[in-house]
């Protein structure tokens, strides 16, 4: 499914210094039980942000007001665990178009990657600054600019570059998907099936 | 090894990008696969080679009454979705009450479907599993199964390498999860991103395929995409002869081919790890990720002991209700859960069957004894493991993931604990406030006799 292009992205951020992030936090379970993919961004962080009577939890930072924006920025060792794309799901519907963190787990970042989502890592030094920067003043702006794979803290004008492959990038930047391209060499890889070992 | 599986299957390099990789094998259920097939029917294409997908239902699935109608509505649908989908796009479906239904990456083996060099993907990161036949097995996201269902390719760039070998003699009461959980233990849960592993080492060559499978299953828990283990003998003599297994000349051909997934001497890999199988000790886990383990006799570790953030490792504790420095020996246990992929095959409930045998259930714990399929179940019969358990107070249920992740109504309750032979301990994982402690089957039946932590080599004197 062709997917919203990317190309700077400006915004605040929601901060969530906790390391190993998995998935089953990102959207629990119990909430993947839909055929169609619509409104995981209500579950989201489902059991950090409500409690057993579906009243919110008051210090999650998605429910402080003061956070907002599309960018979240996670503690290292985000999406860890279970495959399941309803988080990268979950994390698009909820607003989100960017997530930051000093270290991403494999099959997460992918899923980001094939819905639109992009995938910033930095170095655990810029991370720190980014929590800091936002701790201090919920306002602080970030900028994500995916052709010159830059992110930069524009309240201080910190910056960083970070790493996209090229077919990624230009997916991302044209709104492109792997299907496209796959269903384009689908001769090529009839024949090849034709001479496997197995 | 790896490389050669994952070469020969590279249909194209893209510069700057990816490979594209066919995929022999598809395995799908019915959770991560639905929206695929909605992908599918948008772009109004068709299945370019039904005959490599395998459906099964059991992630959702009931493990009691499984001949009733699914009670939860939403479950229903999608275990619908997945019969329909199938049977438009020409996919052989094991359903509920199908006698081949079971657990995806139990009954996958069982049948056959896991060949040694192959690429098997699934929509679950526990597709891993299937690396102890020297398969490059690994979890896909959704997105990734609408592509193989599309065009039986996905794209990935090629991981790194890392080779873990584990010598020595296992001790008394040390069995394959223990080797799982002491590696992950020493590696932590995001120590192999980024990699592929492969296990090498004569603990490794001594496991049964059942063993091996235990151990590439948890792969995934250290961050590593899949894991693999070299065919040997005894890959070849459990593959030979199952349904979907090559017959005839077929069978000379694959077993020439098999024969080939060696790791040449001088192979080279971008890390190298080393461990004393002898130094294992049964396991268990104290926190809220896999690489939260240690030996059953240690102590809880200090913050100032363990990697990463003092904050992170403080909520994890207290979310499990411990603090720093204390014994899990003789902490109190609610539920005991022995199954899921990880340890829902017959080894697993002939290690747990070893251990009651003779003794009885604790009062006030609840047990959940899941076989991973319904071939596991026939065994479990056969073998008069079922006379033992019911015997020693224990009842069997029917095939499905279960309490793993809690999908069906098989949920532990908030606050409450439980000893699990699953693979993850995340907060909410078992059911919303549930506590997990990871083991070995084992170690499970310990508690399940006790109702509290016990280190299982203190029960018996002659262990499996």
């Amino acid at each position: 499914m062709a997917y919203d292009k990317f190309n700077i992205l400006r915004s605040t951020a929601v901060p969530l210094p906790i390391e190993n992030v998995d998935t089953d936090q990102i959207i629990p379970a119990r909430f993947l039980k839909a055929t169609e993919r619509i409104g995981f961004g209500d579950n989201l962080f489902r059991d950090w942000r409500y409690n057993a009577d579906n009243t919110p939890k008051k210090d999650f930072a998605l429910n402080n007001s003061v956070y907002d924006g599309k960018i979240l920025v996670g503690g290292k060792n985000f999406g860890s665990g279970s495959s399941r794309e309803h988080a990268a799901w979950a994390v698009y519907d909820y607003g989100f178009r960017c997530v930051v963190s000093s270290f991403f787990a494999d099959i997460f970042k992918n899923n980001c990657l094939n819905i639109g989502v992009l995938p910033v890592q930095v170095s655990p030094g810029f991370s720190e600054r980014i929590f800091t920067a936002i701790i201090a003043d919920p306002k602080t702006e970030l900028e994500v600019n995916l052709p010159d794979q830059t992110i930069t803290i524009l309240s201080t004008g910190e910056t960083e570059t970070f790493e996209i492959s090229p077919y990624k990038k230009d997916n991302m930047m044209n709104g492109f998907d792997d299907i496209d391209y796959l269903q384009s060499i689908k001769t090529e890889i009839q024949e090849f099936a034709a001479n496997l070992p197995l | 090894m790896f490389d050669k599986v994952w070469d020969t299957h590279v249909v194209r390099k893209i510069e700057g990008g990816p490979d594209v990789l066919f995929i022999d094998r598809h395995l799908i259920h019915e959770v991560t696969s639905p929206v695929a097939f909605l992908g599918l029917k948008s772009r109004g294409i068709r299945v370019l080679y039904p005959e490599r997908t395998f459906a099964t239902a059991d992630h959702n699935t009931p493990t009691i009454n499984q001949h009733l109608p699914v009670a939860d509505p939403l479950s229903a649908n999608q275990l619908r979705a997945l019969e329909s989908n199938s049977k438009e796009y020409g996919i052989s479906y094991w359903g509920l009450g199908h006698q081949k239904n079971g657990i995806v990456h139990v009954v996958g083996p069982e049948y056959g479907i896991t060949q040694p060099g192959a690429t098997i993907v699934c929509g679950d990161s526990h597709t891993s599993t299937h690396g102890a036949f020297g398969a490059i097995a690994f979890g896909i996201g959704t997105s990734e199964v609408e592509m193989v269902l599309a065009t039986q390719c996905i794209m990935q760039p090629k991981p790194k390498k890392m080779r873990i070998t584990v010598n020595g003699k296992l001790g008394r009461g040390v069995i394959p999860k223990d080797v799982a959980l002491y590696i992950i233990s020493r590696l932590t849960t995001s120590g192999a991103t980024g990699y592929f592993v492969e296990y090498a080492g004569d603990v490794f060559e001594n496991m049964s395929m059942e063993g091996r499978m235990t151990v590439c299953n948890m792969s995934i828990e250290m961050g590593a995409r899949g894991g693999m283990i070299a065919p040997d003998e005894t890959t070849i003599n459990y593959v030979k002869g199952r349904e979907f297994s090559p017959k005839g000349e077929a069978w000379d051909k694959a077993l020439a081919y098999y024969r080939t997934l060696k790791t040449d001497p001088d192979a080279v890999f971008d890390k190298e790890l080393t461990f004393d199988g002898s130094a294992i000790e049964p396991m268990i886990t104290y926190g809220t990720n896999p690489g939260m383990g240690m030996g059953i006799s240690h102590d809880i570790p200090d913050a100032a002991h363990v990697e990463g953030g003092a904050a992170t490792y403080e909520k994890s504790l207290n979310y499990m209700g411990f603090s720093e420095g204390e014994h899990m020996i003789g902490k109190k246990v609610d539920f005991v859960f022995v199954g899921s992929c990880t340890n829902g095959r017959i080894e697993d409930f002939r290690a747990f069957t070893s251990l009651v045998k003779g003794k009885h259930k604790a009062d006030g714990v609840t047990v959940w004894l899941v076989p991973g399929s319904h071939i596991v179940e026939s065994q479990i019969k056969e073998e008069g493991l079922l006379d033992i358990l019911t015997e020693a107070g224990f009842s069997l249920r029917q095939p499905g993931c279960s309490a793993c992740l809690a999908m069906n109504d098989d949920k532990i309750p908030a606050g409450k604990y439980a000893v699990s032979t699953s693979n993850r301990n995340f907060e909410g994982r078992q059911g919303p406030g549930a506590r997990t402690m990871l083991a070995s089957p084992l170690v499970a039946a310990a508690a399940a006799i006790t109702g509290v932590v016990t280190d299982p080599r203190t029960l018996i004197e002659e262990l499996v």
